[in-house]
């Protein structure tokens, strides 16, 4: 009776520290991603909703749970700002128990976040933003920076328009991280290639009377007027510089143009524009598969964040399976072992200052002419190989680099 | 009245103790935010409901306290109390020559004043080279308090903005309940009459401009240290719109009327978070109703209706 009490405990406790393990692997019961992106503002076209989708996609890809516990997805809106989006992502991973937060759109807000990331040793994945120093003096073994940067811009769009001869620049720009770090980069490339930089006429974020600035730039006689923003931002800087006959003398450089961008300005104004993305839905049959579904539940195609945002999900929930539990510094070592290939890229490989390497490609818009159906906007230019396509390590100032 | 202090008071207190040791029941972050707006509506309401001035600029004392204690913080390396202390020092400074200039008017034009004070302030901040302007000032380190306790961990930090806001809040009291604070009070209720009794009226008020923007700058400043960032949120004149909000809806006639406001002002912007942009209008329904029904604000009806209830001991203790 004793000695099968006993047993009885032994086996009953033996059974519990194995639940205990079990529930060691995956924190809380649930592996939780996070989506802090702009639902509202000057970028919900770029992130927002079909960012949130994409997110949502990848988890029901990998079939909903991982290592037989929950994925879950859930949302916020940063309103581009970064307290806000810096306290929402303290608060969940301070007690969302949030294990990944994804997309970030808005390089003022994605920099305040990896701040966070670093301090709480969580993992984020930059999709949206294109500052610097994500991979530089913010970066993590926590952090990494998906789609594209600053630094691919330039080399893709910058170098292009340098090499058809543009040899002095004036840029209108963004006043924020975004606008100054693609700015600051671009110039690096002009000055490099022997050109000038004019000048820079700095507007805040969500400016829609662009007429000032646009004088500005006409008055400093560049050949090459620089845009410097993004989403609305660029589609309004456009338009106005179409509208005070600014693109009589001077060419225009969108420096960083989605494929919503250029959906909303058209064909007729965006023709020829020159813009370099990591990805577009038209490029192979797994892309356009990828779009169809994303169509089918968003309503439009997805741009090359959207894709990433997909995309880094499934690896990073792959890189939970392979790894057997969440425990960030575990994950984030998985994560920089394996290679990513699917439909956004093939052989990507996180370096080790969290920079996603992968080929760019430079594409320019379409004429009317050239488009045969709705969404059908780009064609290819050339392909930008990683190692020229994002800042080589020897460059960088992050501090788990060695050198 | 008194017996609700005296036992409401205490319990609040030992809630706030406990609170960093449940974290599950509430956030501690998210009460850090509010103790921080709690002590900025009271401060702003040191002016609007005691000496019946009107401010439209207080995002500016907001605002540049947390921009200064971020930079003492971050680019000086200074401790966390001295920081605090600059910010706090610049912004009290900062009101004395909003209120020097400001209080040559009256009213509406006043406040005008306040407000394009506030905005060259902000644009200030935008253009200074060592705000990040739209990025925000970030990181900031949160520092060592006296250079000894660690204010990275959360629980240390909550005592300090405890006690900072408590000391606020105590001193803002003090203020209303002195003689000081009772010749606000017939500055704002008949202006020429408490000249006629030969009160430098002007002092006064550039005094309380003085004293209420150093406060609201105790409150920047531990806002910022708290989220490690300052923004121009803090500057923007919505927040300057926001802190007249809570106050109103809190109650202005009374010293901690404001706290309630701006603790249902906090809570509904952060429990109805996943509304979105519908938040703003909530809030603006429940500031029409508020408006329509009880006009005193929450805590003013409230200890009108318990007055009415019990004219007697009210009396006594008044």
């Amino acid at each position: 009776m004793k000695t099968s009490l006993r047993l009885t405990m032994t086996a009953a406790s033996l059974l519990a520290l194995g639940a205990t393990a079990a529930n060691a692997q995956i924190s809380n019961d649930v592996v939780r991603i996070g989506v802090l992106a702009d639902m509202s503002g000057i970028y919900n076209d770029l992130s927002g909703k079909g960012a949130v989708e994409a997110v949502k996609m990848a988890a029901e890809d990998v079939g909903g749970t991982v290592l037989g516990k929950k994925i879950d997805v859930i949302f916020a809106d940063h309103l581009n700002k970064p307290d806000v989006g810096a306290a929402k992502a303290r608060e969940w991973f301070d007690t969302g128990a949030v294990d990944m937060i994804n997309d970030l759109a808005n390089s003022g807000v994605a920099r305040a976040v990896a701040a966070v990331a670093k301090e709480k040793k969580r993992h984020i994945i930059v999709n949206g933003a294109s500052n610097m120093g994500i991979t530089n003096e913010l970066c993590s073994p926590y952090a990494i920076h998906y789609a594209y940067d600053a630094y691919s811009l330039a080399h893709g769009t910058g170098k292009a328009v340098v090499a058809a001869g543009g040899k002095s620049w004036f840029f209108l720009t963004v006043d924020f991280a975004f606008g100054h770090g693609l700015e600051q980069q671009v110039s690096d490339v002009v000055r490099g290639a022997q050109g000038r930089v004019l000048g820079a006429a700095r507007h805040p974020l969500g400016t829609t009377d662009f007429s000032s600035y646009v004088l500005q730039a006409q008055a400093s006689k560049a050949e090459i007027i620089g845009i410097a923003s993004t989403g609305a931002d660029a589609v309004n800087a456009i338009k106005a510089a179409a509208e005070f006959g600014a693109t009589k003398n001077q060419k225009l450089a969108a420096l960083l143009l989605w494929i919503e961008d250029v959906h909303s300005l058209g064909l007729q104004t965006a023709q020829g524009l020159m813009l370099t993305n990591a990805w577009y839905w038209d490029q192979n049959d797994e892309t356009r598969k990828f779009a169809k579904r994303f169509y089918d539940r968003v309503g439009k195609m997805p741009n090359m964040a959207q894709a990433a945002d997909y995309s880094s999900t499934v690896f990073y929930l792959n890189a939970v399976k392979e790894a057997g539990t969440d425990d960030p510094d575990k994950v984030s070592a998985k994560m920089r072992e394996m290679t990513v290939s699917d439909m956004f890229t093939k052989n990507g490989k996180v370096r080790v200052d969290g920079r996603f390497m992968h080929d760019m490609y430079l594409w320019q818009v379409k004429t009317p002419a050239e488009s045969k159906a709705p969404w059908d906007y780009l064609k290819p230019v050339s392909t930008i190989p990683a190692e020229q396509a994002f800042q080589p390590l020897s460059e960088s100032k992050c501090d788990l680099v060695k050198k | 009245m008194a017996l609700v202090y005296r036992i409401g008071l205490p319990l609040l207190i030992a809630a706030l103790i406990a609170v960093p040791f449940v974290p599950q029941l509430i956030y501690p972050i998210f009460l850090m935010k509010v103790m921080c707006f709690v002590l900025f509506a009271c401060a702003f309401n040191l002016l609007l409901g005691h000496a019946g001035i009107v401010s439209f600029g207080h995002a500016a004392f907001f605002g540049s306290s947390a921009y200064i204690t971020g930079y003492a913080l971050r680019d000086l390396g200074l401790t966390t109390e001295v920081a605090i202390l600059a910010g706090v020092l610049f912004s009290a400074t900062l009101g004395a020559l909003f209120g020097a200039l400001a209080i040559r008017r009256q009213g509406i034009y006043l406040a005008m004043i306040t407000l394009a004070l506030a905005q060259l302030v902000y644009f200030s901040f935008l253009q200074a080279p060592f705000t990040g302007a739209e990025d925000g000032m970030q990181p900031i380190p949160r520092g060592k308090l006296f250079g000894l306790i660690d204010l990275n961990d959360d629980t240390n930090l909550y005592f300090l903005v405890l006690v900072c806001t408590g000391g606020g809040l105590w001193l803002i009291n003090r203020i209303v309940h002195s003689p000081f604070g009772q010749i606000l009070r017939a500055i704002r209720e008949h202006e020429p009459r408490t000249r006629s009794l030969g009160y430098a009226v002007e002092r006064y008020k550039v005094t309380a401009f003085a004293l209420s923007a150093g406060l609201s700058g105790l409150a920047g400043s531990l806002k910022c240290v708290v989220f490690r960032l300052a923004s121009l949120t803090d500057v923007h004149w919505h927040m300057s719109g926001d802190v007249i909000l809570m106050t109103v809806l809190g109650g202005m006639n009374s010293v901690f009327g404001p706290a309630i406001g701006a603790i249902i002002i906090s809570a509904l912007r952060h429990y109805f978070d996943a509304l979105g942009a519908w938040v703003t209008i909530m809030v603006g329904l429940v500031f029409i109703f508020c408006v329509l029904v009880f006009r005193r604000g929450v805590l003013g009806e409230l200890s009108h209706y318990l007055a009415v209830r019990h004219p007697a001991k009210e009396q006594k203790n008044a």
